[in-house]
């Protein structure tokens, strides 16, 4: 039709001076060509349906026909765009009026975006991933905010090292501890744990190599090393040529039947802090700024079980998830003059040494198709806390942060979650907080993976 | 140096002699590649009859499989989009990628039906590629079972012989079933069916018979008691003679719409170890064709 038109248009414009019969007879000329071209398509729209569909109705004819392999030619995916998802989330909460949200007893860890009260959006990520030529693949993971874009990992990773070897390189989330590696979206809880909160803010990122081999045997085993910039809390950016910070972790695994698997594994990470801003409540309930230099050691082990029935997750299947960890942190802290303002601290600086634990435990069990229940539970202790000379400045915290956290989620399919969590907070030592939260989380594009 | 360079010389073909390992993603070709390469290879399958194959976690005993393999037979066409290529990235096995003469999609060598023609996930979770479960068709098992017996000969050349030899053998085997088969199956011509997933589209294309409904809405997603009850009045103007699924599906909503419509449930196996008959490939389609001749009076 459309073609026709524009012929019409065509001939018009190339003929103007054409008498009206002579229109006329361009007219039906025209629509002739047009039914005829119009019954062409027709049918070679038939004849493509029929190649495509193999015979339905010849049962009884000779076999196989031909049994010799087809060129292995059919491309997996059309074009050489990279695989592209977008994940939307956002949520309604119900808190208390907190104006400094923290944990106390620990020092606060960066990357916090905040809790705000009521509906507000969550991360939005965008994630591209691709093969970038036969020896790398590419992933890169955007976060986006109000006021913020971050790129959360942007790396390569070797595919043709063999031997199970294999580098990763750029920025990506640290393969230390189970939950680290998960973006938020992929969570079991609507926030997260008390332990990754204390320990990193979010989750431990870098940007550096990481060098991972798995061993060519039938109970998993891998080991891995990295090693990288170390801008993160615990450490900082401290402006030189040399690594910022190291990570080791192992991981063993395998599965116990059909129906149970398990992975455990231990991790450590060594980094170091020079001038790292802290914030924390001195004698005088007034802010003071910590400044912190020295080193840094978490060791964080953790323990993943799952079960389905005959390894069939569809409709009932349950998973365990058990992280611990223990950080020393050992140097020197300035807590920076605040009399101004009325506070206790003078700007003295003096040895700081802490050393302090937590865990999360947490069940999560699918009880029918699209619904699965949930129970965490999160406990940390301060520990033991130096201040030094400080110490006549700043309090110690024996408070032993805990929560309880309870959720429902509902998946209308793999690509959509709606979920309700209820926590009982008791993070901070003043509080006791009833929690609710209600959050979507909805992946739209490319088919998620399934990670262990 | 030069005393490494001939150790290596020296080891290799050994190693070529060696057994291939092999990765099956799905039982049916984990079967086929025992079909082939008989006691010479060593076949780790990575899912049983009664596991979805599209819900399949990236398991830790299935990336040390992975590390391990000369050989990677898998349906493709998306059907493991959710784990394989994880697997792939984390095993760190090059002889495995794509792209390497290791990695086999059986959906590559065979013409795929319901290809889709938008992409859009309110229809559910489409596979672009096509239907991608192409082994409910004996004929493709031998479409496929000829590529796989060259590629395993191509990767290795010292078993190449005993392959060509065992798959003439099994070749001829299955032309012979697949005739006899269809010769059984004639009154299965027509036949109208509901099924839970489009599991079987491949099996009801050869056999000329006819779907009905699907009891998922839209694939992957769970039968609702809302479009179950719809069909149930679906079935009452157009009749049909079965509802058939896969060993992995739950069995509820089939039995619900079985009773409801009078009309039975079948589980068929869908593939090999579904069911205690159907303990290798041949088993999978005596046993199918024996529950689908047994709803036809």
């Amino acid at each position: 039709m459309f073609r026709a038109t524009l012929l019409a248009a065509a001939l018009a414009a190339a003929f103007p001076t054409y008498a009206q019969s002579d229109l006329d007879a361009l007219r039906a000329e025209l629509k002739a060509l047009q039914t005829a071209y119009e019954a062409r398509i027709a049918a070679l729209e038939a004849r493509i349906q029929q190649a495509e569909s193999p015979p339905l109705a010849a049962p009884v004819t000779a076999p196989v026909a031909a049994a010799t392999p087809q060129a292995d030619s059919r491309p997996a995916r059309a074009g050489f765009n990279p695989d592209i998802s977008l994940i939307l989330q956002g949520r309604y909460a119900r808190l208390d009026a907190i104006d400094e949200r923290h944990i106390s007893g620990f020092l606060p860890a960066g990357h916090a975006h905040g809790t705000p009260r009521g509906f507000s959006l969550d991360h939005t990520e965008l994630v591209l991933t691709a093969s970038i030529d036969p020896y790398f693949n590419g992933y890169f993971n955007l976060a986006l905010f109000d006021d913020e874009v971050e790129i959360e990992e942007a790396w390569f990773q070797t595919s043709s090292l063999g031997q199970g070897v294999t580098v990763k390189g750029g920025r990506f989330l640290s393969g230390l501890g189970y939950q680290n590696a998960q973006h938020p979206h992929a969570w079991d809880f609507a926030d997260n744990s008390l332990m990754y909160r204390a320990l990193f803010g979010e989750s431990y990122g870098n940007d550096g190599v990481q060098l991972k081999w798995v061993a060519p045997t039938a109970l998993f085993m891998e080991i891995g090393a990295e090693a990288g910039r170390g801008a993160d809390f615990p450490g900082n950016d401290r402006n030189r040529n040399g690594a910022g910070s190291a990570t080791l972790f192992g991981h063993l695994g395998g599965d116990v039947g059909a129906s149970h698997s398990w992975r455990a594994g231990l991790s450590y990470l060594h980094t170091k802090a020079n001038d790292r801003d802290g914030e924390i409540e001195d004698f005088n309930d007034e802010h003071a700024e910590t400044l912190f230099s020295g080193k840094s050691r978490t060791w964080v082990a953790d323990l993943v079980w799952k079960w389905a029935p005959d390894g069939n997750a569809h409709a009932r299947n349950f998973k365990f998830a058990a992280e611990y960890f223990r950080r020393t942190e050992r140097g020197s802290l300035e807590c920076e003059d605040n009399r101004a303002d009325g506070g206790a601290c003078d700007g003295t600086t003096d040895a700081y040494r802490s050393r302090q634990s937590g865990y999360y435990a947490q069940g999560i069990y699918q009880f029918m198709p699209r619904w699965r229940t949930g129970y965490r539970y999160d406990r940390l202790d301060p520990g033991t806390v130096n201040f030094g000379a400080n110490s006549a400045f700043l309090p110690l915290s024996d408070h032993k942060p805990e929560r309880h956290s309870l959720m429902l989620d509902y998946s209308p399919s793999e690509f959509s979650r709606l979920r309700l969590q209820y926590s009982k907070d008791q993070s901070m030592a003043s509080q006791n907080e009833d929690q609710w939260f209600v959050q979507y989380i909805h992946s739209l594009g490319a088919h998620g993976a399934h990670r262990f | 140096m030069k005393h490494i360079l001939i150790a290596c010389l020296l080891w290799l073909p050994l190693a070529a002699h060696a057994a291939l390992n092999v990765f099956a993603c799905e039982p049916e070709w984990g079967a086929l590649v025992r079909e082939i390469g008989g006691a010479s290879v060593k076949v780790y399958t990575a899912t049983t009859a009664l596991q979805d194959p599209h819900r399949i976690e990236a398991r830790p005993s299935l990336i040390a499989q992975m590390r391990r393999a000369d050989l990677v037979v898998c349906s493709g066409a998306d059907l493991e989009a959710g784990w394989l290529p994880l697997l792939l990235r984390e095993a760190g096995n090059a002889r495995v990628q794509p792209g390497r003469p290791g990695y086999f999609e059986a959906t590559r060598f065979v013409t795929l039906l319901e290809k889709p023609a938008t992409l859009d996930r309110a229809q559910g979770d489409v596979h672009a590629a096509g239907n991608p479960h192409i082994h409910t068709d004996p004929r493709n098992i031998a479409r496929v079972g000829a590529a796989l017996a060259a590629r395993m000969s191509e990767l290795d050349p010292a078993g190449a012989s005993a392959y060509q030899v065992q798959w003439q053998a099994f070749s001829a085997r299955w032309n012979a079933a697949i005739a006899g088969w269809q010769a059984r199956a004639a009154p299965l011509k027509n036949l109208p069916v509901v099924v839970h997933h489009k599991s079987f589209s491949y099996l009801l294309a050869w056999l000329g018979m006819v779907e009905v409904a699907t009891l998922e809405p839209r694939p992957g997603i769970e039968p609702s008691a809302a479009h179950l009850g719809r069909i149930a009045a679906q079935l009452q103007t157009t009749p049909a003679r079965a509802v058939l699924r896969a060993a992995y599906h739950s069995p509820r909503s089939a039995d619900w719409l079985a009773q409801r419509s009078g009309i039975p449930a079948l589980a068929l196996p869908y593939t090999v170890g579904g069911n205690a008959r159907a303990g290798d490939l041949f088993g999978l389609f005596d046993d199918t064709l024996d529950q689908l001749l047994k709803a036809v009076p």
